[in-house]
């Protein structure tokens, strides 16, 4: 079966494509442009009507990196990504395997007391009283503690936990088993898929983070990557710098955009299919 | 009675003393806000803590709603919500579609794993790279507009483009992840359903309004359900990253000026969290009447 192919779908054919190509041209060109602009020298960047740079000019590199704010703020985020994602990982885990016991006595208490905190919340006000009353004010600890859960990951894990056969677990408990070995020896390898992609949604959102470092963090020393490339764009140099430099440029923003992006960006093709599972394993739940 | 379930929760103490760590954390981090939420009646000052502060009732309220700031920072997000939903919440659903009509699989796989790259990096990023972008001088877009005979437009800077950019920047970001979910959904129709179209001499269009979208009708309404409960979000870090005092008048959501009034402007805590429970109670209304009414259309709708 096929459908008849009249002049009126290949145009369609033939138009989707050309659609398509300027989705990914709109996608992409924000991204060139920037990677243009912070490799050629700025007299060029400040003329009218650039277009191409008559050179190849790395020197914005060398100002983005000579401060040492950045290798810093790449420290800091980097020590944020591995412990609080593996923090996230173990508190999700542990949630979502509990909350899949159907048989356990209070469990729909327990689940209905996580879902509640999807519908209501008490705002941003509280919550800054709340991590400052625990004297997590400028500690790297703001940016961990207070997000060690995210619930809708935590659905995931449990969706997917109640996915596996009881039998499972139910042999290896007439072996005498514990639940906590359950959980570890068991579970987890058998989960893997779904902690991949956890580990995933979680660490980019620690990548990406800046909000709270904002406003529980005062000491440069500390502050992440986003938090310095925004500060270096709002042009706070007193901000980054420990010396007198002149402001940073534009090609030094840029230059400071693709250093804080290219992990992404070179990491993304390779893991975003664990995404889109992700997603899935969510959609199925909704 | 009593007997079976102490010995059940004999039986099952491992799972209970498992869930401490994750209990704890929601009743520090999430109940404790929400119980906090009691200095929006008081006039909350850190020395005296949450119980010391002394009570002033409803004051806070009755400012609130008579802050032309607030009211001005309402309208910004109701506007802001609704451009978003008419022109960002069909758009997905137009490249699920559209990629799925695609013929080559790898194309079509490629250009999704294109579209959906923005979702991943921050808004900060974007911000700067939008900034850049829209610049007056040295942007792509104003140079556009000048070979074409036009004037710069600084558009950073005017309150009537602002919405706009808002809009417009998310729906370059969101897009592609957003169609996921539907393309997934199309995936799932019983091809059947095409064959039989076809059969009765439906075209390529007519199969798309007759088959595709009344089978994925379930997971739009869930969609717009979740975007229903976000219509006071419109989106918060990314006005921060945004907005400036040129367009404050026109950028400033609910959130943003929670923000501002609590933590930037020293001393308003009560008052900023007056907004924020108002907010989050519409929030929490709007998300159970729409469900209510998803319920209603069909009966295995909602998300609860």
């Amino acid at each position: 079966m096929s459908l008849k192919k009249n002049n009126g779908e290949k145009a369609f054919d033939f138009i989707n494509i050309i659609f398509m190509l300027i989705v990914m041209i709109s996608t992409l060109y924000p991204f060139l442009y920037i990677l243009i602009v912070s490799i050629s020298p700025i007299e060029d960047v400040m003329k009218e009507g650039f277009i191409l740079p008559s050179r190849i000019d790395f020197s914005s590199y060398k100002f983005a990196f000579a401060t040492g704010a950045i290798q810093r703020a790449y420290g800091n985020t980097i020590f944020v990504v591995v412990v609080g994602t593996s923090l996230n990982i173990l508190f999700t885990l542990l949630g979502g395997y509990v909350l899949s016991k159907k048989k356990l006595p209070g469990v729909k208490v327990m689940n209905l007391f996580v879902i509640i905190t999807m519908l209501f919340n008490g705002g941003l006000i509280p919550f800054y009283i709340v991590v400052r009353s625990l004297n997590l004010v400028n500690t790297i600890w703001s940016l961990i503690i207070p997000v060690l859960i995210n619930t809708y990951n935590l659905i995931i894990m449990r969706s997917f936990i109640q996915s596996i056969p009881e039998s499972l677990e139910e042999s290896a408990q007439i072996d005498g088993c514990s639940y906590t070995r359950m959980l570890f020896n068991i579970i987890a390898p058998l989960s893997m898929p779904v902690l991949a992609t956890l580990t995933l949604f979680y660490a980019v959102g620690h990548w990406n983070a800046f909000f709270n470092a904002i406003i529980f963090i005062n000491r440069k020393a500390l502050w992440p990557l986003q938090v310095v490339v925004r500060e270096i764009f709002a042009n706070n140099i007193e901000a980054i710098n420990l010396e007198d430099m002149p402001p940073p440029s534009e090609t030094m923003k840029m230059a400071t955009v693709i250093i804080c992006t290219v992990p992404i960006l070179v990491v993304y093709p390779f893991l975003q299919k664990y995404f889109v599972k992700g997603v899935m394993l969510g959609a199925v739940k909704g | 009675m009593k007997n079976t379930i102490s010995k059940k929760i004999f039986k099952y103490y491992e799972l209970y003393l498992l869930f401490i760590p994750v209990a704890i954390f929601y009743i520090i981090f999430s109940y404790g806000p929400m119980f906090g939420l009691v200095i929006a009646f008081k006039n909350f000052n850190f020395q005296s803590g949450i119980f010391g502060s002394p009570w002033v009732g409803m004051k806070h309220f009755i400012e609130v709603f008579s802050n032309s700031d607030f009211l001005n920072s309402l309208v910004n997000t109701l506007l802001i919500s609704l451009y978003r939903l008419i022109a960002g919440f069909p758009a997905p659903i137009i490249l699920a579609i559209l990629l799925n009509e695609l013929r080559s699989n790898k194309f079509k796989k490629f250009v999704q794993t294109v579209s959906y790259m923005p979702h991943f990096i921050s808004w900060v990023i974007i911000g700067g790279m939008v900034m850049n972008l829209l610049s007056p001088n040295r942007g792509p877009v104003n140079m556009l507009i000048k070979a074409l005979g036009g004037e710069a437009i600084f558009f950073m800077n005017e309150p009537g483009f602002f919405k706009g950019i808002l809009v417009i920047t998310s729906i370059w970001k969101e897009t592609g992840w957003g169609a996921i979910i539907f393309l997934a959904a199309i995936a799932g129709i019983d091809p059947s359903y095409n064959e039989a179209a076809i059969i009765d001499g439906a075209n390529r269009f007519k199969l798309i309004w007759h088959v595709t979208l009344p089978s994925i009708r379930n997971v739009i309404v869930i969609m717009l359900i979740l975007n229903m409960g976000n219509i006071l979000n419109a989106g918060f870090e990314q006005v921060f990253v945004l907005i400036n005092p040129a367009v404050s008048t026109a950028g400033e959501i609910i959130d943003y000026y929670v923000y501002r009034q609590g933590l930037v402007r020293f001393g308003n805590y009560s008052y900023a969290a007056a907004v924020g429970l108002f907010k989050s109670v519409v929030c929490l209304i709007l998300v159970l009447i729409t469900d209510k009414v998803s319920k209603l259309i069909d009966e295995n709708g909602g998300i609860m």
